[in-house]
């Protein structure tokens, strides 16, 4: 009766009143997903409200300095700024057509939260994201959209009063909301089949950039790389690469400032396998099997754990995984902004940071693709502080 | 018969309704702990639930939550709490339960943990977060200690999934009595009805109501038939101690209470 499993990881690890609802959602995503009135509704929010498909730029400055194509998925062109998006739309019309009339949502940065709130409002159904109290405060502007965008936030004041502690806290609503409320989670990550159900709205970002760097380039990339947090964004535009042999797939966690004893969300490097938030993967937690707080410059990547896929992937060795230390997406992102003209969210700047600081390891004329699959301007403030401007 | 199951059941035959408190390991702190458990075995638990603490408990409400939190932060940890039962081990009359999440329990290594537990005196378990689906490997190490896995369902388990538990489970199963986590709710919804009939009718095991208990007067609402035979209470415990009341006070009215 396990299901859900990519290799050793994966799962469904919640209290016994969580199943009904997640194997409702099961039902619904063999049933609702591949209707061609699902489809077609989906493709026309996506296009038409989300601004797909999104552009592949050729990064002429950085690729003369490298000595290599460097491409850039631009998921910051979406409407509400991420991938997000992509993911929040398909579970929010999936819920509707499921015939739930709520969505819960955690956010840690609040990108997720803003693109919840978004997609509730557009499909006309209630709101209420939870998020963490100190995320709540360093992302101010973010709690001040949702609520714009008719969506209720509840900070969240337990354990680290993080990331993790609203997912708990959307965890335990969702149990007593069960009914009439969808869970729209926000990462690859949490039981079964929330993995599943989020790489199959995300994979478009990377049918997308493999049709158009073939279109392009005439040949697929050398190498694919995406900053990892939960791993959204690097599930989506991974997983169309996965079956191309020729294609090396690098993933990029978030190392924190990189001194000895740092705090950060380098998981699948640095943690462990165990069980948080209905899954077994791999997680920042002390020999007590007690989690670990995480921490990084990226309030998207911030986070004690990975999506199983993820964990798998890494296993299996058909994705390596790097990291990238705060200075340098720092300075990914002022070079971004200054030699291409496009102002990189901090998760995103983690990815091109490690493409930047390792220039050697890339092959000499090779095409490298990475996600931007975020824009900076909600970083401005940490960016500013963090630079001293 | 598994001993928890007996216990509950020799409590049905005196005629009353077996107690089963929760306590949080290292609650209210460290020191006074193993006295609490002392007081709650000598002032008639039938069976004590030691909660392991967790950074993460998704199935519990604020005050078992606000307990594991100052449990971590006093140091309380599951190598520390098997320590202290083999230092007492053979001092409580009660059935000992460990309820906790599955992630400690899983760094403890399986195997060692239901070894260790029947050395020191641990009669079952209780994972809140390891439904059915998951459940298998972890039942069967228990079994081979001869320690049982407790069953949890609630108001959204169906027949169908109820009979994957009673075919598997030993002790008592414990139906949880709200759509929610744990703590107390000052009356129980009308849907426990619904619950404890048809947990009668799939289980033979004893049952077990919890999840939103604070009085005995809450029982005696329930109709004749469907009334569990036992009662496990947690927040209402733990709220208890943290006014300075002692445990056989609390006790003392719901064995009064019945």
């Amino acid at each position: 009766m396990k299901k859900g499993y990519f290799g050793d990881f994966g799962g469904r690890f919640v209290p016994e009143l969580l199943m009904p609802p997640l194997m409702e959602l099961e039902e619904a995503m063999k049933d609702i997903l591949p209707s061609e009135a699902f489809q077609k509704e989906l493709d026309d929010l996506l296009q038409n409200y989300a601004g797909r498909k999104t552009p592949l730029t050729f990064c002429p400055g950085l690729s003369e300095r490298l000595g290599f194509e460097l491409w850039l998925k631009r998921e910051d062109l979406l409407h509400t700024g991420a991938h997000k998006i992509n993911n929040t739309l398909g579970q929010a019309l999936l819920a509707r057509y499921m015939g739930k009339t709520s969505l819960i949502a955690e956010t840690g940065a609040g990108q997720h939260g803003v693109a919840t709130a978004a997609a509730a409002a557009r499909l006309g159904m209630k709101c209420t994201v939870y998020m963490g109290a100190e995320d709540a405060e360093r992302q101010s502007a973010n709690v001040r959209r949702m609520r714009l965008l008719g969506a209720e936030v509840v900070a969240v004041e337990s354990g680290s009063r993080t990331l993790k502690d609203a997912i708990n806290a959307a965890l335990r609503a969702w149990i007593s909301l069960q009914k009439t409320t969808h869970y729209c989670f926000g990462t690859a990550a949490g039981p079964y089949p929330f993995p599943d159900l989020v790489r199959e709205f995300q994979s478009v970002i990377g049918r997308e950039a493999r049709a158009q760097m073939l279109e392009r380039t005439g040949a697929l990339p050398d190498y694919v790389v995406a900053a990892v947090g939960g791993g959204s964004n690097a599930i989506g535009m991974f997983s169309p690469f996965v079956p191309d042999a020729s294609v090396r797939l690098i993933g990029v966690e978030a190392g924190g400032t990189g001194e000895p004893g740092c705090m950060h969300s380098a998981a699948i490097n640095l943690g462990r396998p165990g069980v948080l938030h209905g899954e077994y993967t791999m997680l920042l937690q002390n020999d007590d099997g007690q989690i670990l707080p995480s921490g990084s410059i990226s309030a998207g990547l911030d986070y004690p754990g990975v999506g199983p896929e993820h964990a798998h992937l890494a296993a299996s060795g058909r994705v390596r995984y790097a990291v990238a230390y705060d200075h340098e997406a720092l300075d990914a992102f002022q070079t971004l902004c200054r030699v291409e003209g496009i102002l990189p969210a901090l998760e995103s700047s983690h990815a091109l940071a490690y493409v930047l600081e390792h220039a050697g390891e890339f092959e000499s004329g090779s095409r490298v693709l990475v996600n931007l699959s975020g824009r900076g301007d909600k970083d401005m403030d940490i960016v500013e502080k963090a630079l001293g401007l | 018969m598994h001993i928890l199951e007996k216990k509950i059941r020799d409590a049905a035959a005196e005629g009353r309704t077996a107690l089963i408190p929760f306590v949080t390991a290292g609650y209210p702190s460290p020191e006074t702990f193993w006295n609490v458990m002392g007081e709650l075995d000598e002032s008639g638990a039938d069976i004590i639930e030691i909660g392991v603490p967790f950074s993460d408990p998704v199935a519990d409400g604020p005050v078992v939550e606000e307990a594991s939190v100052r449990a971590l932060s006093n140091g309380v940890t599951l190598h520390g709490i098997m320590e202290g039962l083999r230092r007492h081990r053979g001092r409580f009359r009660a059935g000992l339960v460990l309820m906790g999440y599955m992630n400690p329990f899983l760094q403890y290594g399986l195997e060692r943990l239901a070894r260790e537990a029947r050395e020191v005196g641990v009669h079952g378990f209780i994972v809140p977060d390891l439904p059915f689906d998951e459940a298998g490997e972890m039942r069967a190490v228990l079994a081979e200690q001869g320690l049982a896995l407790i069953a949890l369902v609630g108001p959204n388990t169906g027949e169908d999934r109820m009979k994957l538990y009673a075919e598997v489970s030993q002790g008592y199963v414990y139906a949880v009595s709200v759509m929610g986590t744990t703590g107390e709710r000052n009356s129980l919804p009308p849907e426990v009805t619904d619950v404890l009939s048809r947990v009668r009718r799939v289980f033979s095991l004893p049952v077990a109501l919890g999840f939103g208990l604070r009085s005995p007067e809450q029982l005696s609402a329930l109709p004749k038939e469907v009334r569990p035979d036992a009662a496990v209470f947690g927040s209402s415990l733990l709220r208890h101690l943290a006014e300075g009341s002692s445990p056989a006070d609390f006790m003392r009215v719901w064995r009064e209470g019945q």
